[in-house]
């Protein structure tokens, strides 16, 4: 009680009212949404906008953000920068990075709506380039390469997204206030300071077309809040969102820094995403099989296990013990042909996942699918670890 | 009286302001009708809209049509509430008293340290539901779960009781890659030291934790079954031959029960 008065009677009774404010706790969470049409169709980004918005309570407006593929057809075979600077000479930094390395096909200041959507915006570009370098003779191989066989095709595709990655990462952590927010082709991501339904609208995300959509409202507990730091997080086609936390970030991040990843955010949702990449992209390990390596099962249900079956989860807990994701964490992992959410082993987060025709939903909440498609097909709750696994027909992309 | 609310875009504190004022009154004081009969409220458009129900602490009614956000009926202290649709997560949180009627499914934590009242789900339920709901005061919890349940359903359980009818057909399924089919979810009772969950499936297919033995019922749990299994069909309307015939039908059921009241009471004892 003495205390209690002492307290009211201090000079600075602003402060100490604030204080006992803090004090209470809010419980909430952030909120994940993505939307994927299976045969490639693309739609406006008014339905992910819709979305995201019913989930206001689970964000406290310190972010939100959206990715998006297919919004960019008429540059798709150019790789699409998406850049926050923090003033001019970051900026003047990276453009001579890219010069030298890209030709710009095509640059100019995303657009956005009125500032007084959100607060202290960086400045941001897009930029559309293409590489100088093509990787025909380059590296060890010295056998002449066929650019028209397959394989060799897919070597320097894959030649070329290295390229991309490490100059990703020299930027973001060598050029003081800029960020490479998003680097892939023919996606993008919009993201900042503020609720989803804010940011979306800054961005003037209903004016672009894509086939696959996802989003994200922050709740951040463990890493501040800023621009480059708000969700989605992209790399190459890359995006991840993601609710909950990576309690395993340390020995994740140490995984794949042995693979050449440097973790330059502060947010766990980074290493998620250079995971992905690295299973995915790099070792071309199946979508179907992935999730035994992020979410493993329990040993104790390996052990129950008949034995082909438990050999080939011992092997994988062995080999990528520093991949196994720990912790809350509901995520939605997209890229150009997929969308693949995921919940942890013992589903400390929520996620709802609905199918509606080509349409595939997944959402921290039923409600934000309810708000779009009223009636689905199906609709179900994952099981902790059950991966739900959208892929796009590419066919129907190619044509239009 | 009933009331008709158009929730409709109605962001959730007016939502549950309005209800409150109607029904409790602005100092919450019982609003009684000219019969003396409590007021009724229908809310149509219900989509994300959460606490809808919370701490109200008399005998209404409230019908709700959509889709309620978490934690509906929390700290409820007496009403029933009815839901023509699927709840999300935290429904009957700490709930008192009263009833909440789901004709659909609901999310996880179903019933998160209930400690009063009943909740009857005609589909199935996520992960945790019952989790550390208590009996208290001579109030015993009752959760009826018509289709299936989640991973760790009665967690930390220490009072109450949980039935699973598995009337749906649809099983959960076994952890992805392993394959196989179940009623109910892994490390059932995980924690467990109090009250009795009640699951229609052979025992030896139901995975539990390590703190709770599987038992044949007795008559007792008979009684109790009987009871909460005619609620059910009458609820729902449900006229299913495989819980449908009399007393017998609770000899398709075991029980699950805690070895101990205190399965951590020497853990940091030294």
């Amino acid at each position: 009680m003495n205390n209690y008065k002492h307290m009211e009677t201090t000079k600075n009774l602003k402060e100490s009212k604030q204080h006992c404010f803090s004090r209470h706790r809010i419980p909430s969470g952030c909120a994940v949404f993505g939307i994927v049409n299976e045969s490639g169709k693309t739609f406006n980004g008014s339905m992910v906008l819709d979305g995201i918005s019913m989930m206001h309570e689970r964000s406290n407006g310190l972010g939100g953000g959206f990715a998006a593929y297919g919004i960019y057809p008429q540059f798709k075979e150019d790789w699409a920068f998406h850049i926050f600077y923090d003033g001019s000479i970051s900026k003047s930094q990276t453009e001579d990075v890219l010069k030298e390395n890209f030709k710009i096909i095509f640059y100019e200041e995303i657009p956005t709506k009125n500032k007084s959507f959100v607060k202290d915006p960086p400045n941001m570009y897009r930029y559309f380039l293409k590489l100088k370098n093509n990787f025909v003779d380059s590296g060890a191989n010295k056998k002449k390469i066929d650019t028209d066989s397959r394989i060799d095709k897919d070597i320097i595709k894959e030649k070329e997204e290295d390229f991309i990655v490490d100059l990703v990462m020299k930027v973001n952590s060598n050029i003081k206030g800029a960020y490479i927010i998003s680097s892939g082709k023919n996606m993008g991501i919009f993201k900042g300071i503020g609720y989803p339904e804010d940011i979306g609208q800054f961005y003037k995300i209903d004016d672009y077309s894509a086939y696959l959509w996802t989003s994200h409202g922050r709740f951040p507990t463990n890493s501040v809040g800023w621009w480059g730091g708000a969700h989605p997080f992209g790399l190459l086609n890359w995006s991840v969102v993601h609710n909950g936390e990576i309690s395993s970030y340390g020995a994740n991040k140490r995984f794949v820094d042995g693979f050449g990843y440097e973790c330059t955010l502060s947010t766990d949702t980074e290493v998620v995403t250079y995971l992905f990449d690295l299973l995915v992209r790099k070792q071309k390990i199946d979508l179907s099989i992935i999730h035994l390596i992020l979410a493993s099962p329990l040993w104790e249900e390996i052990k129950k296990m008949p034995e082909d079956k438990r050999e080939i989860l011992k092997a994988f807990r062995i080999i990528y013990s520093g991949a196994l994701m720990n912790g809350p964490f509901s995520i939605i992992a997209a890229n150009s042909d997929f969308m693949y959410a995921l919940n942890d082993r013992i589903k400390l987060r929520p996620m709802v996942a609905a199918k509606k025709g080509n349409f595939l939903f997944v959402s921290s909440e039923e409600a934000a699918i309810r708000k779009v498609c009223s009636s689905p097909d199906i609709l179900w709750h994952p099981r902790g670890g059950e991966p739900v696994i959208g892929v796009v027909n590419k066919q129907n992309i190619k044509n239009k | 009286m009933n009331y008709i609310i158009n929730a409709e875009k109605l962001n959730y504190r007016k939502l549950n302001l309005k209800i409150r004022n109607l029904l409790a009154g602005p100092n919450n004081n019982a609003v009684c009708g000219s019969n003396g009969t409590n007021p009724s409220i229908t809310i149509r458009n219900v989509l994300g809209q959460r606490y809808i129900g919370d701490g109200l602490e008399h005998k209404n009614s409230i019908k709700i049509y959509g889709t309620p956000g978490n934690n509906l009926g929390a700290f409820m202290d007496g009403p029933v509430i009815e839901v023509y649709g699927s709840g999300q997560d935290g429904v009957g949180n700490t709930m008192n008293s009263g009833r909440i009627i789901i004709h659909g499914d609901a999310g996880d934590i179903l019933g998160y340290s209930m400690r009063g009242g009943e909740i009857y789900i005609k589909g199935d339920i996520g992960y945790r539901g019952g989790i550390n709901m208590k009996s208290y005061s001579g109030k015993v919890p009752v959760i009826v779960v018509g289709g299936s349940a989640g991973d760790f359903l009665g967690e930390y359980m220490a009072g109450g009781i949980i039935i699973v009818l598995g009337l749906k057909g649809k099983k959960v399924l076994d952890i992805p890659f392993v394959g196989g089919k179940r009623l109910v979810g892994n490390y059932v009772g995980t924690g467990m030291h109090g009250g009795k969950i009640y699951i229609r499936e052979e025992p030896g297919q139901c995975k539990t934790g390590k703190e709770v033995r599987k038992m044949k019922i007795d008559g007792e749990d008979r009684k109790i079954l009987y009871k909460y299994i005619n609620n059910y069909s009458n609820l729902f309307d449900v006229k299913d031959e495989k819980i449908s015939n009399g007393k017998n039908s609770a000899d398709n059921f075991f029980k699950l029960i805690p070895y101990t009241h205190r399965p951590y009471g020497k853990l940091y004892a030294y």
